[in-house]
């Protein structure tokens, strides 16, 4: 009697909690599912080959397109990559592979506070050692004062290091430790094992990582806008400003225009199918991976 | 950095490979020493003397010495955590890679201290290959990539080199029969047991002169094992074994001189048939009957 009221009573507050679970799990999806609403909802009526073609139009006039911000974001991008998975990888081997216990709790302390670290923050940085001074080498001008591409560049690129860094390290240990064994037994010296065995064991990981990486860096906004700073036409060398999608956003979104606000809008939409693209990139090498494994 | 890999003549600094100076050193006064018997006429493989390895603050190997004969199979036994795979390691410097390990007394390979000054772990690996117990081949590697992997990795290119010896190591590995027709599949398709003559064949493609194994055999079946030993003993006319291995029959069935390890001390080294018959030792007696370990 007692027992049998007991257990209904548990199964009622079973059911409560698991649905008070469930609940707060799919709140979760509600913002995205909001997001992607009003995004495509916006954005696809905006959508059409001049966004992708054309340059913008000068203030007043309607039409005209984002293709030099669409090149600028993959300029950006590829700036970020070039700084950072160099840096972030080989520093994820060094935390993994090589390296006293000590100095990497601190690697590993330092590019976690680096990741939390506001993007604005990296932002203002980097413009003031780049930015708002004339970088010279021997007399010679390596940079003029400005926004340029460069800056862009280094800014995400810094960005990326430590987000790299870290997920590197994360799948370089996930490497069995029979694998090295078995090289260095082999009479294989160190570095290659732990470059051709050891990272091309764990690469799809590592291109995971990076690919991440770039997804969150292709969205930052508040780093570019002091350091790539505005350009509406296209850039013609790495010294210049460049156009970024976010900051196109940002700029034709607070502007006074219905026109431009429709293509902020289509801008979101192309940035967010973009991001989108990279995630479902990534879901696809991950899956691999587990059926190579089976 | 070596055109050709497998280098020999770096190692030969020193003395003179051709006799080892061991035999002819006056009888240690450490009790500890075991020569090997009578049988081996030849120059010892491996001579250890007063082995001692720690890791950290724990002493694992105490004062360990043997001599391991050239072309014959030396089975190591004794109860799990007696040292078995510590020594196995300690004669190709595997230890190297434990930051906390230490290693004290002499390994000579050919009668050159392979601990000594200016010598090359690597180098020491090329000579002394390893088979481990749970097999590894690289996973992103196909089946001929695994076994000719360790030339590539030190510098060889030339195509019809690597074609030629990766299909001897894979008949001397007993394997070349059953993976002929699939030479580029992933190596982790074939069975537990092909996977592991895979690994043997790794390390004979690089024509080692001495292979390690560390219980090549313990995680496969009776079958697979049956043919791990059968090649054990084909290769033992071209190469100096030393295997680990818990099972008893099987250091029975393979090797021609066995050693039995206690707590990290050699208790007694002699030819595999005294051993199992009349040992000398009450602890090695008790061991090989089963009354303990």
């Amino acid at each position: 009697m007692f027992e049998v009221k007991n257990h209904r009573w548990r199964k009622v507050k079973n059911g409560v909690m698991e649905s008070l679970a469930l609940g707060a799990a799919g709140l979760a999806l509600v913002p995205l599912a909001l997001v992607f609403y009003h995004v495509v909802k916006a954005g696809v009526s905006s959508l059409n080959w001049a966004f992708f073609t054309q340059l913008p139009k000068p203030t007043g006039e309607v039409g005209g397109g984002m293709a030099n911000a669409i090149v600028g974001t993959f300029i950006l991008l590829g700036e970020a990559a070039a700084i950072g998975v160099p840096v972030g990888v080989l520093g994820g081997v060094y935390l993994s592979e090589y390296g006293a216990t000590r100095l990497n709790w601190w690697i590993r302390f330092g590019a976690d506070i680096l990741n939390g670290v506001p993007s604005i923050v990296w932002g203002v940085v980097v413009a003031g050692l780049l930015v708002v001074h004339r970088i010279t080498l021997f007399g010679h001008v390596l940079l003029r004062r400005g926004n340029s591409a460069l800056a862009g560049g280094l800014v995400l690129g810094l960005m990326m290091i430590p987000l790299v860094m870290r997920t590197t390290e994360e799948v370089l240990r996930l490497v069995p430790g029979g694998y090295r064994e078995a090289a260095l037994a082999l009479g294989v010296a160190r570095w290659r094992t732990t470059l051709q065995i050891v990272v091309r064991t764990a690469l799809k990981g590592i291109v995971t990582g990076v690919l991440l990486a770039l997804a969150r860096v292709a969205g930052e906004t508040a780093p570019l806008l002091f350091t790539s700073g505005v350009n509406l036409y296209w850039m013609r060398n790495l010294t210049q400003p460049v156009a970024a999608l976010p900051v196109q956003i940002f700029s034709y979104a607070i502007a006074p225009y219905a026109d431009w606000h429709r293509q902020a809008w289509a801008a979101a939409l192309v940035l967010l199918v973009f991001v989108l693209l990279i995630n479902v990139g990534v879901r696809v090498l991950t899956r691999d991976r587990f059926q190579q494994n089976r | 950095m070596n055109t050709i890999m497998i280098d020999r003549g770096e190692m030969d600094t020193g003395a003179s490979p051709a006799e080892p100076p061991l035999s002819g050193q006056a009888p240690p006064s450490t009790p500890a020493l075991q020569s090997l018997p009578p049988s081996s006429s030849t120059a010892p493989a491996l001579s250890v003397k007063d082995l001692c390895v720690y890791f950290g603050p724990n002493q694992v190997l105490r004062s360990v010495s043997l001599e391991v004969p050239a072309r014959a199979v030396t089975a190591i036994i004794g109860p799990s955590g007696c040292g078995k795979s510590t020594f196995l390691r300690s004669l190709n410097r595997m230890h190297d890679l434990v930051p906390s390990a230490r290693v004290e007394g002499e390994v000579k390979l050919f009668g050159q201290d392979i601990y000594g000054p200016g010598v090359e772990a690597v180098l020491v690996r090329r000579r002394v290959g390893m088979v481990f117990q749970k097999s590894n081949p690289f996973p992103t590697m196909s089946v001929s990539d695994n076994v000719t992997v360790g030339l590539r990795l030190n510098g060889l290119r030339r195509r019809a080199l690597l074609a030629e010896r990766m299909e001897q190591s894979l008949v001397m590995a007993a394997l070349w029969d059953e993976v002929k027709d699939r030479l580029n599949a992933p190596a982790i398709s074939l069975s537990g047991g092909q996977q592991q003559r895979l690994c043997i064949a790794r390390a004979l493609a690089v024509q080692p002169e001495v292979l390690l194994m560390d219980e090549p055999a313990s995680a496969l079946d009776p079958l697979a094992t049956a043919k791990i030993e059968d090649l054990i003993l084909s290769l033992k006319k071209d190469y100096t074994i030393v295997i680990v291995t818990h099972n008893m029959q099987q250091a029975a069935r393979v090797s021609d001189f066995t050693a039995f390890f206690y707590l990290g001390e050699l208790i007694e080294y002699d030819t595999t048939s005294k051993i199992f018959t009349s040992p000398s030792q009450k602890r090695t007696e008790d061991y090989v009957t089963g009354r303990f370990g």
